[in-house]
């Protein structure tokens, strides 16, 4: 893992980070820090900035105030940096249909410039399960099987960094412990994982440390080796009124 | 090769292998352009002196409307499954994602007007293979693909995207639209390059302007 600032003493911060949408405001002075080698779940209703915070991380939102560093750089002044350290899967699959999974690989591997492309397309297929699959076209498969190429190429630049929104939606028990898999290597190779889930098992099982986000900020945030299922939701229905 | 020039190439690369797998574009736009030359065809009784004087604006309407369709299908495809965004994510700057759409939808505008060529020399028995015509085409439809580009990413977050981009498009492009079909009336009358010369010169500085303009506010219209 290369892409990360040298020097950097976390993996995320944020500082005041507010993001508004017309009249609605998403997220409210917001400020959050994941530390390198953590996994931290992030679980709240629908529409409560989940998204919103992931993306903006990612690059693919500008905040309207606040400060956002990724991988030790700033994300107004060093946007490609922050590109190159984060890896994304979000609710698309953000795949061609027309093309097969190695050729998707090869074309965001070519973006990336990805070193030894040939040799790490087929090294993360294998890691996805999806080795015996790569020359069929993503539109004939399954959303399940989407999911894993999706999740290849999230992967595929080796980022230290990985934003993961929901990523457990639609993958089988196989898939799942293969996620697993891969969330931890990158928590133990000293990546960091930001992951929003509606899953409070997976949560408790993936993360390092629960936060909840509500009223467009960090409501709870607690770790998650102290935690059970009844205390996260008694939280969960404390802070935003509905239950997971 | 830069890292520059490597995302503008891969980008194309991926462009070229959705139209050859899919054609989901090539096959309506040609069916379409088709179309309109054979109703103009019908419409006027093409005589040889009537053919001179309508033949560039039958020409330029159904390369400029079968254009408008491949455009507005450019950014379509990157929106099916979010593909936008993953190009968006990937650590390279936007002018890489102009030029690589800009050449994409450049190259599919060429070949269509390669292939709608013979018909209309059949139709019309005007002289198109000409070296000042196929100069023109170029230069016109290199202007039209780069203020296209940026309307079609701009259009393509519309709900009417495809009422959204001819009504934004065409009043800007239309000085190109203008000059190519002034510059083809004397090719198809047999003119020289001096003929067109001055329509050739405004068409070039046309791309100029809107090559730089365009790169330049092309982040601003896929952020936003």
């Amino acid at each position: 893992m290369n892409s990360r600032r040298k020097g950097s003493t976390c993996a995320i911060e944020v500082q005041g980070l507010h993001k508004a949408f017309g009249p609605l405001s998403v997220l409210r002075r917001l400020s959050l820090r994941v530390e390198w080698g953590e996994c931290l779940v992030l679980l709240g209703p629908n529409g409560s900035g989940k998204t919103t915070l992931l993306k903006v991380l990612a690059t693919l939102a500008r905040p309207d105030a606040g400060q956002v560093q990724v991988a030790g750089y700033d994300q107004r002044q060093y946007p490609a940096h922050v590109r190159a350290a984060v890896g994304m899967l979000g609710h698309h699959s953000l795949l061609y249909d027309e093309l097969t999974p190695e050729e998707n690989l090869r074309f965001y591997g070519r973006l990336y410039s990805v070193a030894g492309l040939e040799q790490r397309i087929a090294e993360v297929l294998k890691r996805v399960g999806m080795a015996e699959r790569r020359r069929q076209r993503v539109r004939t498969m399954s959303h399940g099987m989407q999911r894993r190429v999706a999740l290849a190429r999230a992967i595929l630049h080796d980022p230290p960094v990985l934003l993961l929104d929901e990523p457990e939606s639609g993958l089988d028990q196989e898939a799942l412990s293969l996620l697993k898999g891969i969330l931890k290597g990158t928590v133990e190779h000293g990546g960091s994982v930001l992951m929003s889930t509606h899953n409070l098992e997976q949560g408790l099982a993936l993360g390092d440390r629960i936060a909840i986000l509500a009223g467009g900020r960090i409501a709870y945030l607690e770790s998650a080796r102290t935690l059970d299922a009844a205390a996260v939701q008694g939280a969960f229905r404390r802070h935003t009124g509905a239950s997971l | 090769m830069t890292n520059f020039w490597r995302a503008v190439l891969t980008i194309l690369w991926k462009d070229i292998l959705l139209e050859v797998r899919a054609k989901e574009t090539i096959t309506p736009v040609l069916v379409f352009a088709f179309l309109v030359v054979i109703i103009f065809n019908f419409a006027f009784e093409p005589t040889p002196l009537l053919v001179v004087t309508v033949a560039p604006g039958i020409l330029w309407v159904a390369f400029t409307f079968a254009g408008v369709l491949g455009l507005s299908r450019s950014f379509a495809v990157e929106k099916d499954k979010g593909s936008l965004d993953g190009l968006m994510l990937a650590p390279v700057g936007r002018e890489a994602i102009y030029f690589g759409k800009l050449l994409g939808s450049f190259l599919f505008m060429l070949v269509v007007e390669l292939l709608m060529l013979p018909p209309f020399l059949v139709l019309f028995n005007v002289p198109l293979f000409e070296p000042e015509f196929l100069i023109t085409a170029m230069v016109a439809t290199l202007g039209f693909a780069a203020v296209g580009t940026v309307f079609s990413a701009m259009s393509v977050n519309t709900r009417a995207r495809e009422i959204m981009l001819p009504v934004l498009f065409f009043p800007i492009v239309l000085p190109v639209i203008i000059g190519a079909v002034a510059a083809s009336g004397p090719i198809l009358e047999e003119g020289s390059w001096s003929d067109i010369a001055g329509w050739l010169q405004f068409m070039v500085a046309f791309d100029a302007i809107f090559l730089v303009v365009s790169s330049l506010t092309f982040q601003f219209v896929l952020e936003e």
